[in-house]
């Protein structure tokens, strides 16, 4: 169904789009990361800004991770609102400690005087054979965290509106986009990722999941990429009369566990789709959301579609045999029904 | 410190060896990716970052180095690799994802690693660093000889992995080397607009460990301040840093559009190509001759297509093992 007036952006571009609205209204915002000036970033997602907010507002830094994020916090707690990029998740490791030690405690520490409100935005995600040091997810290890908020969009019109959200939010938010869905051509994009997104300015509230598909029999709870492996998933499902539910998380912190557990109550069945790793992670802490609250909802045990506790692969056999899928799901169904 | 016609000869080949196996390998990254350029497809999938024109760094600096002698190197690691004595049969296998790769498919093209040679990588930037340096100190505790040598890029310089190596192996006075490839560019940041000094070796001072930069790509420069630096720490009088100039021909990686070179710059730079350079100057001082130099290309081309032809005809890897050699 294709509006008169629609207004296709992939996630990129939304990305790019909420920064510039933000700091032509905000002076205090800026930018900083590795290649996201004259390159407009490695995944596109700053594409533009250097042009119409020159070098001293965006900024090209060194391959300096603990140096720039921990000057982000600094520059956050004396007024101004930096949006910086970590290029991969899978770099965290060198720069943890500005991240989770200073960036997500530094409030509580000084008892609430300091305000932290910066933006880091890393990019997630594997399935294109760039193995183990550039295809991680990540998603539970930031969460896990304390003092952080962590959104996941899976589309465009979220991507920009909470890419607001977290520039005008007075907490620091990890904004992690996965590499799949941002509309870059050499990645192979997910084309359900690129959607209307208005041009005026909005927000998305965190927090809140939302219900992509309604359905009776299955609800199927996922995140970024794994939202659209669930569609199609769904798609293929109701072909042979099931009728799955389709949860969106779009926040993991704070997590909305009152949209999972509605659906659940109503579907009875859970099945949670996350490209990060198996253990310890989200698809644990989705399921343990309904059966520490009511248990009697469910009517089989809940089933995850995950990465398993391995390093990625880089061979394509391998990384696909490693990676969630829409068939995947449509078996995870399979041996819930047959449990 | 000169170079024998040996090694002269040796460095030659195994320059264009390197030059070879990445000019295959860079058509065959392209087949299936065409006129759609997907990273996911093809039989070579994945990030590709060839090092063309870096090859001098790589002979200069191996050229004195043995089996049992340590290097690690980079997300750019061919030539290094080559250099190195990894098994070409196997690494070109493990580019291509094959269950005969180096790591049975599940390192790839930035994740090179051959205990025969002991060579490593780290596609993580600077990450090389610290491994180096605890190789070198494992040899120092245990007695045993051998140099620790670690390749990185002139923007790794700029990570902190990078100072607290170079800090614990001068403190503790070990058999380690920093070379550092400085091939003016870290993706689309010029080395101008991402780090303070004009050049790295300075940064040596700053833990006491003696630095030089060489310039000019040069074969026989960079032989002859590795050859320093080698003996130095052979002899036990501990670590050095080493900058090169050098220049990377390709992109980034391959599929990057180069939109931040100033105009002129790659001609520039094919123009300063070191393969035929060097061939040059071994013709005109007389170590080598054309008959000689086309044996040596001769032999490099055969080494490569065997390369090639071992990694096209072996299997995949099976699928569910990609849940083994996890732990040891
Ligand atoms: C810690 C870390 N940050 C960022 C990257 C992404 N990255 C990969 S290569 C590269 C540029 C490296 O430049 P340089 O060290 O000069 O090596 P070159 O690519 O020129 O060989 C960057 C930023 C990374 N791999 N690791
Ligand atoms: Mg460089």
């Amino acid at each position: 169904m294709t509006q008169s007036n629609e207004r296709k952006l992939t996630i990129a571009r939304a990305m790019a789009e909420a920064i510039a609205q933000e700091m032509r209204t905000d002076p205090g915002v800026f930018v900083m990361g590795e290649d996201i000036a004259t390159l407009g970033g490695v995944f596109g997602n700053t594409r533009g800004l250097v042009e119409e907010f020159g070098r001293e507002r965006i900024r090209d830094t060194p391959i300096s991770e603990t140096g720039f994020i921990g000057a982000a916090v600094g520059a956050a707690q004396d007024g101004m609102r930096p949006v910086v990029e970590l290029m991969f998740a899978d770099f965290f490791g060198v720069c943890f400690d500005a991240i989770y030690n200073l960036m997500a405690k530094n409030t509580y520490f000084s008892g609430g005087k300091f305000k932290v409100p910066m933006v880091l935005m890393t990019s997630t995600g594997g399935g294109y054979s760039d193995a183990g040091q550039h295809s991680q997810c990540l998603y539970g290890t930031f969460a896990h965290l304390p003092g952080m908020k962590v959104v996941t969009p899976s589309n465009a019109y979220d991507a920009k509106g909470m890419m607001t959200a977290a520039i005008r939010d007075d907490s620091p938010v990890v904004y992690m986009f996965h590499k799949s869905l941002q509309g870059m051509g050499w990645l192979g994009t997910e084309q359900g990722a690129s959607v209307h997104t208005p041009e005026e300015d909005y927000t998305v509230e965190f927090g809140k999941a939302k219900v992509v598909r309604e359905g009776r029999d299955v609800t199927i709870v996922s995140l970024a990429m794994g939202v659209h492996h669930a569609l199609k998933a769904a798609a293929e499902l109701e072909k042979s009369g099931v009728s799955p539910e389709v949860v969106d998380l779009r926040t993991l912190v704070p997590l909305d566990r009152d949209t999972i557990r509605a659906s659940v109550a109503k579907t009875g069945r859970l099945i949670v789709v996350d490209e990060d790793y198996h253990s310890f992670g989200v698809s644990g802490e989705v399921i343990a959301s309904v059966v520490e609250h009511d248990i009697s909802v469910l009517k089989a045990a809940p089933q995850r579609v995950t990465a398993p506790d391995a390093p990625i692969p880089y061979a394509r056999e391998m990384e696909q045999f490693f990676l969630p899928s829409p068939a995947k799901i449509v078996d995870a169904w399979g041996r819930m029904k047959a449990a | 410190m000169t170079p024998s016609k040996e090694q002269l000869h040796w460095m030659y080949e195994t320059m264009v060896t390197s030059r070879r196996f990445e000019e295959t390998i860079e058509k065959i990254y392209l087949e299936g990716k065409q006129p759609v350029f997907n990273m996911a497809s093809g039989p070579i999938p994945g990030e590709m970052h060839l090092s063309n024109g870096q090859e001098p760094v790589a002979v200069g600096v191996c050229a004195h180095l043995e089996k049992g002698d340590i290097v690690t190197a980079t997300h750019r690691p061919h030539h290094e690799a080559i250099a190195k004595g990894v098994d070409l049969n196997r690494m070109a296998a493990e580019i291509f994802g094959r269950a005969t790769g180096l790591s049975g498919g599940r390192g790839g093209h930035m994740h090179l690693f051959d205990p025969e040679v002991n060579f490593a990588c780290a596609g993580i930037i600077a990450q090389g660093m610290g491994p180096a340096v605890g190789a070198a100190l494992s040899r120092k505790m245990q007695g045993k000889p051998g140099v620790a040598v670690a390749f990185i890029g002139e923007g790794a310089a700029n990570q902190g992995a990078f100072h607290e190596a170079m800090n614990l192996a001068a403190l503790w006075k070990l058999p380690f080397i920093c070379v550092i490839e400085d091939n003016s560019w870290g993706i689309s940041v010029a080395k101008k607009d991402s780090t303070a000094v004009a050049r790295n070796d300075v940064r040596g001072a700053a833990y006491g460990v003696p630095g030089v930069y060489v310039e000019g790509n040069d074969p026989w420069k960079i032989f002859e301040a590795a050859g320093d630096a080698v003996a130095r720490a052979r002899a036990g009088e501990g670590p050095s840093l080493i900058e090169v100039e050098t220049y990377r021909l390709a992109g980034h990686f391959m599929g990057d559009a180069e939109g931040y070179r100033p105009k002129g710059e790659k001609e520039a730079l094919f123009a300063r190509d070191p393969i035929p350079a060097m061939r040059k100057r071994l013709l005109d001082e007389g170590a080598a001759d054309e008959a000689k130099l086309k044996e040596l290309e001769a032999r490099a081309e055969d080494r490569v297509s065997a390369a090639i032809d071992f990694a096209r005809s072996s299997a995949a890897p099976a699928p569910e093992d990609a849940l083994t050699e996890i732990f040891a």
